[in-house]
């Protein structure tokens, strides 16, 4: 089981890289998300795997999973959709302005003059 | 007075001058000098116990595991600086009252003067060196302020620069030898430091640490070949030079070189180098100081040389070169700070400090003749003047010092050092005051009002009472040389006198007097062979090394930081795997010492569909709706996967932040291409794709890794599982641990996710304040679109299902203390209901109910929050601590409140606040950017449909 949550989360990752190191801001902003995936599984997991635990505390039982990284994916998961939302809005800002989304547009170009094929697409 | 008040007296006093400056000039410079009168005379009091020899001492722990304390110590070396920081401080408040003019911020000059007046003190008080790096460091900053105060002076920036970068720089060579001295001593306190001059001095990183100390007190108190800041300080207010450049920061150097003499000086490396940097500096500096026809750089010049003259004392490391550096500290610090008030009269009086426009005054200016021909004789060595006698002091051990291997050198060099600086004093005086009266000067010449030559007038008492009795210092003297030498060595039985009979010393200050006086006669022929004769110029090699370093920088930086942001990505995942391979290579990994989990069915289908969505992302990620769904497909199975590993609480938020991700992203593409297309070629991609493959591989690696083997220490959650429910109450741990044991966590974590909603409504806003809202407002639509913005079924469904849903996160929040839910999962599934409105009724209707702004959601969620965590100091506990108890109320059960419910609406509040926020934005620009919303949310638009159909 272990080495399924290890692949999974490097798969996460390696495609997260590779749409981050993508020239637009879109795929950009999905590979920033895959790594937030795996960057919450990665922390989850650092309490160890524990399948079928009671979800509370019970009277009797021992073994539980480990609350504390639970609490610290928790609230990164709830941030970590404000900050996507942040890096949305910025690339939009940025796209709106410049009249291209690429990661790398000046911010003072002027806005190109707009293709119908671009339209369209 | 507590020797806290008095470091923290002038800190404190820097306020007031920026207040009194309303009340006019006058009460600005009382306020002043009552801050400094306060400390100097609290400093005073304890003259009596530091004479019988007590070493006085503040303490207060901060830090103590760490060493951090804010320790203070007063012994006579401390006492003597202090002493003349704040009593020459005095001083200087009053000259420069008199010497701003109405143009000068006054409040704002005496600020600065205070704060680096507190730093000062700071610094020769401080027990803890790392205390005292905090108040170096300030006195760079403070004096900075100070040198560049006229701002519109080109000079004063610059030379404000120079001497940050150059003293700054020094500084951080200070920290690092610092903290090696404290790591081989095993403490911070300099009081424990000095007492390890053996461990110190066998220790291998001995020579690191002096070499760190030494670069940061020869660049402050402006030794060889450090010194070019100081002239080129010198565009600073004349009082500031006389304060800083004369009596305090230049000497805050030699301060801490007389500070670590007991264990760092007496080896080898200690007295070649501070000796010949000394000299070199004494000799170089006075060389100089005789060309330069500004009386300020003049005066610069032979701070420069008096200095490197304590240096190369201190460097003898015999306890008489420490003795004579004690006496020439204060010797100095007298005649020189006098001697630049003299620059400054006469630069006021003439309106300039050009010796070749001056000259003749003494008839003119006859008090500042005296105190000038008073102070400049004592500088030159006159014998009834202090000065004379440290010097004398100084050739003496001169003659005592051997340097590489030859004795006569030292002596030659420092006779040669007390001649050259005997010819500019007596220029000084001679070119200034002497000679011819002329009537070309550029102001009519008047002696000033009082308040500006008593300050110097008053340093004269010292000046003459110590070059006739000698004696009377000596007691004081003593002490100080002890406090600096320590254990070390017998005190010298030398004495401080004026006849010491027929020495060497005394033939080597005939020769300089008299040397010195024949070097002026000549100095027509010299100046000019001077000025034919090319030399470096300091400033020059400064400005062209900063330059050549901010190119290099930029170089560096631009290449690394292009702008792009996938550049800097790429980067950055190369270093962090190679660091991280390295490591692996390295390190000891022993293999794998845990068990596997069985592996399950339903696991293995999991993973495969994990796995081949994200694969296929790579395949479609050009298509922006399919990633979409894929997206929302991958954050399922993660929400399925915490579930399956018992954190259910994990896979309630992780699904419905994943709602409110993908309605995000959907509006925001509703903006963006809806494709994205093919622009790097098939090398760029193999290399990302390799660069993702490796950051992918060593993820794995390190996630088996720590999965496989065991802790290397115990989790700390074992203390939460046991303490949750006697001390939380609450058998929902991980919820607990959000309202309870990391309440402050939380409460900050809630404070950014609104602060993160309010900079997506900021810019939005600006969004549609300019340019981009014409745009938005131009765009046509290409999609085509639903007929019905707002199809009634769904219309329908969302009003009916509202409450229930609603009904649904109170009861997730309510229960959220002892089952899985909590703030957190409640407001994002209350925060979908009032979302659905939006999407199937518009935003038009649904503004139209919203009763409550969202930013006041956020705040009052904030407020809540902080407010129920400030309950707890009603108790008497510390924030946020969290009580319960259990009530019945007929007729209902018995049930439990606790007071983290209260947090956890707080918590609620902020995150339905925020994400509402962030989505009521993106839907705004939305809007503005169509035609306007049907009146009727239900009715159907037929014109839309005509439109768009043909469109």
């Amino acid at each position: 089981m272990e080495f399924l949550v290890a692949t999974a989360i490097g798969a996460l990752t390696a495609v997260g890289i590779y749409l981050t190191l993508r020239q637009r801001t879109f795929p950009v902003v999905i590979g920033i998300s895959l790594l937030t995936y795996a960057v919450n599984v990665f922390l989850f997991t650092s309490g160890r795997l524990l399948p079928d635990a009671p979800a509370v505390l019970r009277d009797g039982v021992d073994v539980y999973a480990d609350p504390l990284p639970q609490a610290l994916v928790l609230t990164a998961i709830v941030i970590s959709f404000a900050m996507t939302a942040v890096v949305v809005i910025m690339s939009l800002g940025s796209f709106l302005s410049n009249g291209e989304d690429r990661v790398d547009a000046a911010a003072d170009t002027p806005p190109p003059v707009r293709k119908p094929s671009e339209e369209r697409s | 007075m507590s020797l806290f008040l008095i470091v923290a007296l002038p800190f404190l006093g820097a306020l007031l001058p920026g207040l009194f400056i309303r009340a006019g000039r006058q009460a600005c410079y009382i306020a002043t000098v009552s801050v400094t009168a306060t400390a100097f005379l609290g400093l005073m009091l304890h003259l009596p116990a530091v004479l019988r020899g007590e070493v006085l001492t503040a303490r207060l722990d901060w830090l103590p595991a760490l060493g951090l304390n804010v320790n203070l110590f007063l012994d006579p070396l401390g006492f003597m600086f202090a002493a003349l920081i704040l009593g020459i401080g005095l001083l200087i408040v009053t000259y420069a009252r008199w010497y701003l003019s109405r143009d000068d911020n006054m409040g704002e000059f005496y600020t600065y003067l205070l704060l680096f007046q507190g730093a000062m003190v700071g610094i020769v008080l401080s027990d803890n060196i790392l205390m005292l790096l905090v108040f170096w460091e300030l006195t760079s900053l403070s004096s900075f302020l100070l040198i560049g105060f006229w701002k519109h002076l080109p000079d004063g920036r610059q030379g404000a620069r120079m001497a940050l970068t150059v003293t700054g720089g020094g500084g951080l060579a200070l920290i690092g030898g610092m903290l090696i001295l404290g790591q081989i001593a095993g403490s911070y306190d300099l009081t424990t430091i000095l007492q390890n001059r053996e461990i110190i001095q066998a220790s291998p990183l001995y020579v690191p640490a002096l070499l760190l100390i030494l670069l940061g007190c020869f660049t402050k108190s402006a030794q060889f070949p450090f010194h070019f800041w100081l002239p080129h300080a010198m565009s600073a207010p004349t009082p500031v030079s006389a304060y800083l450049h004369s009596a305090t920061m230049v000497k805050a150097g030699l301060f801490l070189m007389a500070r670590l003499w007991p264990v760092l000086s007496g080896t080898e490396v200690w007295v070649t180098l501070v000796c010949s940097v000394g000299l070199i500096t004494m000799m170089l500096g006075a060389f100089i100081a005789f060309f330069k026809d500004d009386l300020k750089a003049l005066l610069a010049f032979s701070t420069v040389s008096h200095l490197g003259l304590i240096c190369f004392l201190l460097g003898t490391g015999t306890t008489f070169g420490a003795m004579a550096a004690v006496f020439h500290i204060l010797n100095h610090a007298s005649f020189k700070a006098a001697l630049f008030m003299v620059a400054g009269i006469v630069d006021h009086g003439v309106h300039t400090r050009d010796m070749r426009k001056l000259g003749g005054l003494r008839h003119a200016m006859p008090i500042t003749f005296v105190l000038a021909t008073l102070a400049g004789l004592s500088m030159a060595g006159i014998p009834l003047l202090n000065g004379f006698v440290s010097k004398e002091m100084m050739l003496e051990e001169a003659t005592y010092t051997t340097l590489f291997g030859n004795p006569l050198l030292v002596t030659v060099v420092a006779t040669l050092g007390a001649l050259f600086s005997a010819a500019y004093s007596f220029r000084l005086i001679g070119h200034t005051f002497l000679g011819a009266e002329r009537h070309d000067y550029p102001a009519h010449p008047h002696d000033p009002k009082p308040g500006l030559w008593l300050p110097p007038a008053l340093l004269m008492v010292p000046v003459v009472a110590l070059g006739l009795f000698p004696f009377l210092a000596e007691p004081f003297v003593r002490l100080v040389t002890q406090a600096v030498v320590g254990d070390v060595a017998p005190m010298p039985d030398q004495y401080l006198a004026l006849w010491h009979g027929l020495t060497p010393a005394l033939a080597m200050s005939g020769i300089a007097v008299v040397g010195g006086a024949i070097w002026l006669a000549l100095f027509n022929l010299l100046a000019r062979v001077w000025h034919a004769i090319p030399r470096p110029e300091a400033k020059a090699m400064f400005d062209a090394t900063i330059a050549g370093l901010a190119r290099g920088a930029s170089r560096v930086g631009d290449g690394l930081h292009d702008g792009n942001f996938s550049r800097y990505a790429a980067i950055f995942v190369v270093t962090v795997v190679a660091v991280g391979a390295h490591a692996w290579f390295t390190g000891d990994f022993a293999g794998a010492s845990r068990q596997m989990l069985p592996v399950t069915f339903v696991a293995v289908v999991l993973w495969g569909l994990l796995i081949a969505a994200t694969a296929s992302l790579v395949a479609l990620h050009r298509n922006r709706l399919m990633v979409l769904i894929v997206m929302g497909l991958i954050g399922l199975i993660v929400s399925f996967g915490f579930n399956y590993f018992s954190a259910p609480d994990l896979a309630l938020t992780q699904i419905t932040v994943e709602v409110v991700t993908i309605i995000l992203l959907l509006l925001a593409l509703n903006f963006l291409p809806r494709t994205t297309p093919v622009e790097s070629g098939s090398g760029r991609r193999l290399r990302d794709g390799i660069i993702a493959i490796a950051g992918g591989v060593a993820v794995t690696g390190l996630v088996w890794t720590i999965l496989m083997s065991d802790f290397p220490m115990t989790s700390i959650s074992a203390y939460q599982l046991a303490n949750s429910y006697y001390g939380g109450g609450g058998t929902n741990v991980v919820n607990v641990i959000l309202v309870d044991f990391r309440g402050y966590d939380t409460f900050g974590e809630i404070i950014v996710l609104g602060i993160a909603a309010l900079v997506i409504f900021a810019l939005t806003e600006t969004l549609l304040g300019g340019p981009v809202r014409a745009r938005l407002l131009n765009r046509k639509i290409a999609a085509v679109r639903a007929g019905d913005p707002h199809p009634m079924m769904m219309v329908v469904l969302t009003r009916v299902t509202m409450p229930v849903i609603v009904v649904a996160g109170i009861y997730i929040f309510l229960r959220g203390h002892n089952e899985p839910g909590g703030g957190f999962v409640a407001g994002l599934v209350v925060s979908i209901a009032v979302v659905m409105q939006y999407m199937a009724s518009g935003i038009t209707w649904a503004e139209k109910r919203q009763r409550f702004p969202y930013h006041g959601i956020i705040g009052a969620g904030v407020l809540i929050a902080g407010i129920t965590g400030m309950g707890a100091f009603l108790a008497g506990f510390p924030f946020l601590t969290s009580s319960f108890g259990y009530f019945r109320l007929p007729p209902l059960q018995e049930f439990e409140l606790a007071t983290a419910i209260g947090f956890d609406l707080g918590v609620f509040l902020a995150v339905l606040g925020a994400v509402m926020l962030s989505l009521e934005s993106f839907a705004r620009l939305g809007r503005r950017s169509e035609t306007e919303d049907p009146d009727d949310a239900m009715g159907i638009d037929p014109s839309r449909i005509l439109t768009d159909g043909k469109g």
